[in-house]
Order: C-alpha cells, then sequence, then structure tokens
C-alpha cells in the first residue's frame, strides 16, 4: 500500500493518519476504524432483517403462506427492529463519522468513546434481537401499551440508543474540533451540513425514545403501574417517525455527495439547499400527528398543524431537494458538455456505475412512491381511509427501503474504495445490483399500497380469517397484491443479497486501492466531452436546465393528480362527523 | 462541490436562479392549498372524525354496552346478538380479545352515535370494504357520527395487532335499506 502513515500532532492529542491518493485529505486511521466497524454492523443486520422480511411477504403471499401465525409476528417484529432501526442507525453513525473527520480532513472526536457507543449499540441490538427470538416479546417494533414484552426488549432499544446519542455527540465534538483546529476554510460543506441536519434530529428523536421506553421498561418490570396508551404514542412516535427523518438528512446528503464525487456537481444554490435542511430540523420533529390521525383523545387542530408539519414547511424542503439535486446533476453534465437536447445529460449519465444508480433510482422512488404517499397519507381525513392498512408500511417502504437503504448501498460502492481501499469485485454484477434491488422495492411499496387501499389490515397473518367466528374476504384484487408483493419481495431479496455478498467479498478480497488505481475504483464516470470555459456553471442563476424544469412538472402533475383522487374517494365514504 | 466548504465565503447573499425561486413559490403555496383542504374540509365536507371523546373505565364500557345491547337485540347470529337500533340511537360496540360486540343492525341514510372502546388492548376499527378505519384505546370512549349511504353485509376487522388472536377479530354490521 503506497498509502503513508503520520503522526500528526493537533491540539495537543496525537492521531495517527493517511492520505487519501484520490482527495489528498488526510485520514484519521482511528475514524477509518469506525466507519469500518459501523458500516459493517450495519450490514450484517440488513442480511440479517431482509431474510425476516422476506418471511414475512412469503406469508402474506396467500398461495405460499409460510409461517404459521406465532413465527409470523416474531419475524415482523424482529424485521422491523432490525432494519428500521439497527441497519439504518448504525450506518448513519458511519455516514456521522465520515462527514466530519473524512470530509473536514479532522481527527475524530474521543475514538474511544466511540468505541463504546458501538459496544453498546451492538449489545442493545443482541439483547433485543435475542429478547424477540425467544418468542415472548413478539408486540411488534412499536410496542404499543398495553401490550407487554419482557423488559430486556426495551433495555435492549435503550441500550442501543445510548450508543448512537453518543455517535451524535461524537459527530458534535469533531465539528467543533475541526472548526478549533482550522482544518477547513469557511463553512462546512453541504454534505456535512446534511450530516449535521441528521444528527440534531437524531439527538431529538432519541431522546424522545428514552423518555417513552425508559418508563415503559420500569413499566414492564412492574415498578411503574400504568402507561397511558395515548401519550405513549405521541412520544413513541416522536422516535419512531422522527428517527426516519435521520434516515431523510442522510440521505439527501447523500444524494448531494455521490454526483460530487461522480460528476463533480455542486449545488445549484447553498443557500436554498441549505435552507432546505435547516426546515428539516424547524418542522419535521412534528411527525407523531401521521400515526395518530384517527386516534380518540386529540383535537383536529393539533392534527392538522402538525401532520402538515406546519403547514407543510417541511414536505417544501424535500420538494426543494426535489428540484435542485437533479439540477445539480444537469448543471455537472452539461459543464461536463453533454449539451445537446433536454435529455442528453440524463442519457449519458454513469448508469452503469452502481453508485450514480443507486442514487439517482433512490431519489425518484422515494420521491414519487414515498414522498406523494406520504403526503396523502397523512392528509387528516384521507388517513382514515388508510391507518393501519397495508398502505402504510407500502408507503414507509418507499422512503425506508426505495429510499434510504437504496441510497445507503449506493454510498456503499464508494466507501469500499475510498475508506476501505478496495476495489469492488465482479464489478458486473454490482453494475445490475440497485436495479434489481431497486425493482423489487419499488414492487414492494406498489403492490402494498395497492392492498391497503383496498383496505388490507397490515400486521395481519390471514387475510382469508379462516379462523374467525364471522367470515370475510377481502377482494380477490387484494390476494393478487399481496402474491405480487410477495414475488418483488423475493426480487429485492436477490438485490439486496447480491448487495452483501458483493460488498462483503470486496472488503475481503478486493484488490488494494492506491494512487494508481484510486479513480478507476469508484467506477465508471462520463468521459467529459470538453474541458473547457464551462467552469462556470454552478454560479447561481446563470443557466438553463430545461431537463430537470421538465421532471419536477412531470412529479408535481403526479402530485396534484394523485391528492385529488383520494379526496375523490373519500367524498364517496359513508358519513363521518 | 457539495463535499467541500462552498467557494464563495459569503455564500449567503449570492442570488437565487430564477426557476429554483419559482419552484420554491409553487411548492409553498401547493402546501398552503393542502393544508387548506383539511381545514376546508372540516367545513363542507362529510367525512370528518369527531372530536368527542370521554374517559371510562372499562368496566363501565362494558355495562354500558350490555344494556344497550339487551334493549335492542332482535336475534343471533354465530352465537352474538344483533342489536337494531333506533335510527338516531346511542349505538355501543365494545372490542375486546379477539372480538367486536355485539353485532349491529343499522338503516341505511340514518344518522348513529356510535361509542367506540376498548375493554383491554388497542383495537383497530376496520369497517370493511367500506374501508373506514378508527383507533380504539383502552380508557377512552370515541363517539363517531355515522351514516352508512349503502346497505348491505360489512365487516369489522381488527387492524392494531393485539396478540395471537389478532387476525381471527372480525365483527359485523348489518344495513338494511
Amino acid at each position: 500500500m503506497s498509502v503513508t502513515a503520520e503522526t500528526g500532532i493537533i491540539g495537543g492529542i496525537a492521531a495517527k493518519f493517511r492520505t487519501c491518493p484520490a482527495t489528498g485529505l488526510k485520514v484519521d486511521l482511528a475514524a477509518e476504524r469506525l466507519i469500518k466497524a459501523n458500516a459493517v454492523a450495519a450490514i450484517v443486520f440488513l442480511a440479517i432483517g431482509g431474510v425476516f422480511g422476506l418471511l414475512v411477504a412469503l406469508t402474506r403471499w396467500q398461495a405460499v403462506h409460510l409461517l404459521p401465525s406465532d413465527l409470523f409476528y416474531l419475524v415482523l417484529t424482529a424485521h422491523g427492529l432490525d432494519v428500521l432501526l439497527v441497519w439504518i442507525i448504525f450506518f448513519e453513525i458511519a455516514v456521522l463519522y465520515f462527514a466530519s473527520a473524512i470530509l473536514l480532513n479532522c481527527r475524530l472526536a474521543t475514538p474511544r468513546i466511540a468505541w463504546v457507543a458501538f459496544g453498546l449499540m451492538m449489545v442493545g441490538a443482541l439483547l433485543a434481537n435475542i429478547t424477540v427470538l425467544q418468542g415472548e416479546a413478539s408486540v411488534m417494533f412499536t410496542s404499543y401499551v398495553p401490550l407487554k414484552a419482557p423488559p430486556n426488549f426495551y433495555l435492549g432499544i435503550i441500550l442501543f440508543a445510548v450508543g448512537a446519542l453518543l455517535g451524535c455527540f461524537i459527530f458534535l465534538g469533531t465539528l467543533v474540533i475541526a472548526k478549533e483546529e482550522k482544518t477547513y476554510e469557511g463553512s462546512i460543506p453541504l454534505v456535512t451540513f446534511g450530516a449535521l441536519t441528521a444528527c440534531i434530529i437524531a439527538v431529538f428523536t432519541i431522546a424522545s425514545g428514552a423518555i417513552i421506553l425508559i418508563p415503559t421498561w420500569l413499566w414492564s418490570l412492574g415498578y411503574i403501574s400504568h402507561i397511558d396508551t395515548v401519550m405513549y404514542k405521541l412520544v413513541w412516535w416522536a422516535m419512531g417517525h422522527s428517527s426516519q427523518q435521520i434516515n431523510m438528512a442522510a440521505q439527501v446528503a447523500i444524494w448531494y455527495a455521490i454526483p460530487a464525487i461522480l460528476l463533480g456537481a455542486k449545488p445549484l444554490s447553498e443557500k436554498v439547499s441549505r435552507s432546505a435542511f435547516l426546515m428539516y430540523i424547524l418542522f419535521l420533529q412534528l411527525a407523531s400527528a401521521h400515526h395518530m390521525l384517527v386516534e380518540p383523545g386529540i383535537s383536529s387542530e393539533w392534527k392538522v398543524f402538525n401532520t402538515s408539519y406546519a403547514i407543510y414547511l417541511a414536505v417544501l424542503g424535500s420538494m426543494i431537494h426535489g428540484m435542485s439535486i437533479p439540477g445539480a446533476i444537469e448543471a455537472a453534465q452539461r459543464g461536463n458538455g453533454f449539451t445537446n437536447g433536454v435529455f442528453e445529460w440524463l442519457r449519458r449519465a454513469p448508469w452503469n456505475n452502481p453508485a450514480f444508480a443507486g442514487m439517482f433510482l433512490s431519489l425518484v422512488l422515494f420521491g414519487f412512491l414515498g414522498g406523494i404517499s406520504g403526503v396523502v397519507l397523512g392528509t387528516e381525513q384521507i388517513n382514515i381511509m388508510l391507518h393501519n392498512t397495508l398502505y402504510v408500511p407500502g408507503h414507509f417502504h418507499a422512503t425506508v427501503v426505495a429510499g434510504t437503504t437504496l441510497a445507503f448501498m449506493a454510498i456503499t460502492y464508494l466507501l469500499v474504495p475510498l475508506i476501505f481501499q478496495r476495489e469492488i469485485i465482479w464489478p458486473k454484477l454490482a453494475k445490475w445490483q440497485p436495479y434489481l434491488f431497486g425493482l423489487g422495492a419499488a414492487g414492494i411499496s406498489l403492490f402494498m399500497m395497492g392492498a391497503g387501499t383496498l383496505g388490507v389490515s397490515r400486521r395481519h397473518w390471514d387475510i382469508t380469517f379462516s379462523d374467525a367466528t364471522l367470515s370475510f374476504d377481502y377482494p380477490p384484487a387484494a390476494f393478487l397484491m399481496l402474491g405480487l408483493n410477495g414475488m418483488s419481495a423475493i426480487l429485492a431479496a436477490i438485490g439486496g443479497g447480491l448487495f452483501v455478498v458483493i460488498i462483503v467479498a470486496s472488503v475481503l478480497f478486493g484488490k488494494k486501492v492506491d494512487a494508481s488505481n484510486i479513480v478507476a475504483a469508484l467506477g465508471p464516470t462520463p468521459q467529459k466531452q470538453m474541458s473547457d470555459a464551462v467552469k462556470s456553471y454552478g454560479n447561481a442563476g446563470t443557466f438553463h436546465l430545461p431537463g430537470t424544469y421538465i421532471l419536477v412538472a412531470i412529479f408535481f402533475t403526479a402530485f396534484v393528480l394523485y391528492y385529488f383522487v383520494n379526496w375523490k374517494y373519500l367524498s364517496e365514504l359513508w358519513q363521518l362527523g | 462541490m457539495a463535499l467541500t466548504s462552498p467557494e464563495s465565503k459569503i455564500w449567503w447573499n449570492l442570488p437565487i436562479g430564477r426557476a429554483e425561486l419559482v419552484w420554491i413559490v409553487i411548492a409553498f403555496f401547493w402546501g398552503v392549498f393542502m393544508f387548506g383542504m383539511m381545514v376546508w374540509w372540516h367545513l363542507e365536507g362529510n367525512q370528518n372524525l369527531s372530536n368527542e371523546v370521554y374517559r371510562i373505565s372499562p368496566a363501565k364500557f362494558e355495562e354500558r354496552t350490555e344494556a344497550f345491547t339487551e334493549k335492542y337485540t332482535v336475534r343471533e347470529e354465530a352465537g352474538m346478538p344483533v342489536a337494531k337500533p333506533e335510527p338516531g340511537a346511542e349505538v355501543y360496540m365494545l372490542s375486546r380479545l379477539w372480538e367486536w360486540w355485539p353485532i349491529l343492525e343499522l338503516k341505511k341514510g340514518q344518522t348513529y352515535r356510535l361509542h367506540l372502546s376498548s375493554l383491554d388492548w388497542q383495537h383497530g376499527f376496520s369497517l370493511q370494504p367500506v374501508n373506514i378505519n378508527i383507533q380504539v384505546h383502552p380508557g377512552l370512549e370515541h363517539v363517531v357520527t355515522l351514516t352508512p349511504t349503502q346497505s348491505g353485509e360489512f365487516s369489522v376487522v381488527c387492524n392494531e395487532f393485539c396478540g395471537e388472536g389478532h387476525h381471527t377479530m372480525v365483527g359485523r354490521i348489518h344495513v338494511v335499506d
């Protein structure tokens, strides 16, 4: 390895660095080891949770109906825990360390405490998993009181959360060190700003989790007699939903990062993009309301204000990113010389690079499937038709699987050469991976939303109600939807499995990366058509991006149409007052 | 680029591109419109969830539901009483592991005040195939004003996970012309 390790003394503390052959940045070796550990742990839990998810989908596929009911509820609980919480938070900690120590050219604050954080998260994740697998904690990931799990279920999640909280503070500490030691000039990079957004939201959500899970743990131990059912949901979802906004911020940061690395893209306007992140910090915390729109005991005024994130200001943030990210890509590609017609920049984008393909699919699927369905689902009255149906998991598989997970997979293809310093093995196979996984995830989302629109309940073992005293059948189309959902889950599982195998094999057996092959190791990038005066692209207000305007117009039209279709359905419902 | 500090140190003073500005304005007003839709539907729409809720002990709610059922039972179905209240009546349906009780028979086009609560865990009142979904909590009595606009046999599925018998929890509402 031609990488040099140096020992630097900054602020009186010794840290070992190597120099990144691609960027010339100093890379703190302690940070690098921690990024590796957190990313590997994340991928292991993704694999476990993904298998659980496949089992769930194969059970809901009525023709297969794989698991018995008790195992189904157990596996469903474990699936939610492992992928919604453990995979995503472990990976986010890796992203936080990367966006601070690596991007800011700085040492990581308190690496020893970072290892304690990692240990706490690991112990907590294992404890919660073991408790669920023992069979006494099939209470679903949400564990709504008065359903009661054994104390270790709550304790595991609490330990995991405390570890994650430590990770957040280490990120913040690293920002302080970078500023004190002047390792960068001016403002922090936009990607770090996005990570900071994620971190601030994370502190809020983890605090909320502690506020509700610690008393619930004590209740499970018998020290507290009663937990209010509505209050539980209100505070639990300040963790459960707002933690998805950590994903949101982290994945948007990744959407900015990948085109920056591969295409040299820069944001159209730093001010606009940063303000959009700021809107997440200010308004995304109100998300509890999305789970409480048909709840008794909460006023409509509260529901309407909170479910709309204060008059849709956080949605506005996402819609801004939805234009500025493709816009940044178009501007960069036009700058690279792909100026013909409206869409040459998009056609000639590096679609055979899994990092780019994953990133762009993630952006499109998140926006069209996850974003639009989220706003519709979160409309107070429309929620009456959709609450607790399969539409809900349909929506959040579009956001968390097709959106976040695919984005995290995409950046991993760059982390392997940059941080693990290995080439991706089997690049031809890797090229197909994001498409397989994206298609599967899109299918899962769409078909669950379809079944939900037909009324099918979520978290339900038997849509034929074979053991019920009173008989009922969902419409035949629902059975078709769940069959297609099962097939999509198989596709996604193949895509997800490929990802895990490719990454693990690359880390273990990939060719070492050094200055001679680092650029090639990042995967295919578009050959510049010309390298001339178009560098002025990227200065605000000077360019014309017709492709992006058309994409945004298509998105907005789909949004408006789908929104009104649902109001139409609602108006045909029985009258309620 | 996005991975490095902004080139211009005073980036917050740079003007915003025209297209971005137009999109921000459109998106902002679309948000205001969607917010207004929810408010307007409360004033003019016919599908709004009632805010009438009382605290009640599960025992008390059970007592009231039993009194209601005794008063209005007209027949039995699958071993369960079928209650047929007069239009405009206070109607009770309780949820418990794992049933909705009793069965109701309502008249199309008439308005009823439906009282919902749970005796144990949370349940989900999911009226199918109409697709009306309401969360049901123990200790809270939710009074929903309901006007069936179709006749036929409707089922109440539980769509909040409530333990091992969750998928067997089905209730019934008949609507007659």
